[in-house]
């Protein structure tokens, strides 16, 4: 079997493209095919995963040869980092989406709802294959407009206001990202990511060039909710049915921010001091401030939503240190254990946290509430979702043997390698907050007995619902293994492997 | 230079706009122009002094035309602009059902 990068974009497109025709006349389409695409392109990553592929596979858009070395059609790349996320976007996508079709009966538009959804997933997978800057713009607007409007859909005060909120910033950043491609363009001639990377590696750090480099740092980050740029997530994550919710902290600001951000630093502009810092700042800040704003919530998807700045704030410097000590020619073992922590924790994060907001989906589907004052002495009627709780809660607070705890550890492991004593320190403090915050969740929700008691305004959750939890509660202990060298080989190191060797980009893309 | 700062700046005027515009329907303006700033930057980025329209004729030699990249990059952000701005008009439009008001102060659900 050979290798398409093409039908990750083009099997979501037809889906909801059919969607909304034939699911009109035929009953049960949309949950079908919806979550056949989804498992099909999870088996497929998993496929090549298992029999390997000649890395860096590119498909040329309509065929276009390059002209003399110059690239002229669009480019779709397959290589080790773009594999490794879309792996993380398709088995999170296929397990929200088999949870939605027990959760989603209580909305009326089913039809729209699965084809925004398949829309969502076509611009990330996009997003992450495309190697024409322009392209990452549009499948970006693809999945973000998506997603705004699976943020409104409940349509009710609070969803149409955090939509309209998250539709303006998420607006801003775009024209940012859109300014500064007009800006690259301007400076190199070329849209083609490994063109702009070869034809910048002889040129200076121009004023123009810093200035790109600014605005995509912006973008992206107001993608990425890094701190200061975060005022839409919490909104915007906690209003959007469940599964949506699991799909936009779990992959969408991974798959449009912090992937963008790290191919674009690491393989298109050269590394410089400056940059690695401003990055590494971001991802401190979001660690810790994000944890503090978790503290005082009470709305059970707030609190998760905060939590998911801060874990990300952890992807950020694990992948910045790496950054910092590839420019400082340091180390290099000490520089992929960064990266390759950054990336671990990045597939964690999206599984446990998926788990946790798919579980707060249980928790309202059931209790008809998600304030955690109103709720209480859950663990005796909703076995399944209290033992998943637990164990996603133990993940992301970093309790071993779940997979938390060994991407925290290899991260704190390199930060102090790398002499960063203070980001080490850092981590671990936000780590013992993110415990405590997560110790809160567990027993206002299922221990805290109260003499009334919460009843349940529906008594038990559909199969789909705990078949998604229960799967996801097993990858949480299962994917610990990556630690190991064997299967370290395997999944993380190719797509380290990429980070690493940062010219080799352009040279592997442009030769082939 | 100059026509690319006052591009800039138009974009700077359309920031401005939804900062500190209170109704959402002037928020959406704003949103316009900061939109309509970047096509015009990316349209003149193509532009060459005395430039054609890219169409290849016979009977000339050597001609000089304007870059038609930025063109279609223009065209398909015109689009997806349309896509934005439609749907931002459509939840303004719910949203003043719901709250029975356009005014982005009154509309503060949520908090924290």
């Amino acid at each position: 079997m050979e290798l398409i990068p093409a039908l990750y974009i083009i099997l979501p497109l037809l889906g909801a493209f059919l969607i909304p025709i034939v699911g009109h006349f035929v009953k049960g389409f949309q949950k079908t095919l919806s979550v056949l695409i989804t498992l099909f392109l999870v088996v497929y990553s998993v496929w090549f995963y298992v029999v390997g592929y000649d890395a860096p596979a590119v498909t040329k858009v309509g065929g276009w040869e390059a002209v003399k070395g110059i690239p002229i059609a669009i480019y779709l790349v397959y290589d080790g980092l773009s594999a490794f996320i879309l792996l993380t976007v398709n088995l999170i996508a296929f397990l929200s989406t088999f949870y939605a079709m027990g959760y989603i009966k209580r909305f009326t538009a089913e039809n729209n709802f699965y084809a925004l959804l398949c829309l969502m997933i076509a611009g990330m997978n996009g997003v992450v294959l495309s190697g024409d800057i322009f392209n990452i713009y549009v499948f970006l607007e693809i999945a973000v407009i998506a997603s705004y409007a699976l943020v409104a859909f409940g349509t009710e005060k609070r969803e149409l206001e955090a939509s309209f909120k998250y539709q303006v910033l998420g607006g801003i950043a775009s024209l940012l990202i859109l300014f500064a491609v007009g800006l690259l363009y301007w400076q190199t001639q070329t849209l083609n990511l490994a063109d702009i990377s070869a034809i910048l590696q002889y040129e200076d750090q121009s004023t123009a060039l810093i200035f790109t480099e600014v605005l995509l740092i912006v973008g992206f980050g107001l993608k990425a909710a890094m701190i200061p740029f975060h005022a839409w997530l919490p909104d915007a994550h906690s209003s959007a049915p469940s599964p949506i919710s699991a799909m936009l902290s779990g992959v969408l600001i991974k798959a449009v921010g912090v992937y963008a951000l790290i191919r674009l630093f690491f393989n298109i502009f050269t590394i410089t001091y400056e940059l690695t810092l401003v990055i590494i700042v971001l991802g401190t800040l979001s660690m810790v401030i994000g944890v503090l704003l978790a503290i005082g919530q009470w709305d059970l998807k707030r609190l998760l939503a905060y939590h998911s700045i801060s874990q990300m704030g952890y992807v950020v410097i694990g992948v910045g240190i790496g950054m910092m000590i590839i420019f400082e020619d340091g180390n290099r073992t000490v520089a992929a254990l960064s990266i390759a922590g950054g990336l671990f924790h990045l597939i964690n994060h999206a599984v446990f946290k998926g788990l946790l907001f798919l579980d707060a989906g249980a928790i309202e589907y059931l209790a008809g509430t998600r304030n955690l004052k109103e709720l209480g002495g859950l663990s005796r009627k909703m076995p399944v979702t209290s033992s998943t709780s637990l164990g996603a809660s133990m993940a992301i607070s970093g309790v071993p043997p779940f997979n938390g705890f060994f991407s925290k550890l290899l991260i704190i492991i390199a930060a102090v390698r790398a002499e960063f004593y203070l980001l080490a320190a850092l981590a671990v403090f936000v780590n013992f907050v993110t415990l405590g915050s997560f110790m809160k969740f567990i027993r206002y929700a299922f221990f805290n007995l109260k003499e009334s008691g919460v009843s349940l305004i529906k008594l038990r959750l559909p199969f789909s619902m705990k078949f998604s939890m229960i799967t996801m509660v097993i990858l949480c202990v299962l994917m610990s293994l990556m630690v190991f060298p064997f299967f370290r080989e395997i999944l993380l190191n190719p797509a380290v492997d990429v980070l690493m060797n940062t010219g080799e980009y352009a040279s592997k893309i442009i030769g082939s | 230079m100059t026509v690319y700062i006052m591009c800039f700046i138009l974009f700077l005027v359309g920031l401005y706009g939804v900062l500190t515009r209170r109704n959402m329907i002037k928020i959406v303006i704003g949103f316009s122009i900061m939109e309509f700033s970047c096509f015009l930057f990316l349209a003149m980025i193509g532009y060459i002094e005395n430039g054609l329209a890219p169409i290849l004729k016979e009977e000339m030699e050597n001609p000089v035309y304007v870059d038609p990249l930025p063109q279609a990059m223009v065209l398909t952000a015109i689009v997806i602009g349309l896509a934005t701005t439609a749907l931002l008009l459509a939840i303004a439009i719910r949203i003043y059902k719901k709250y029975g008001t356009f005014d982005i102060r009154k509309v503060n659900e949520l908090k924290g």
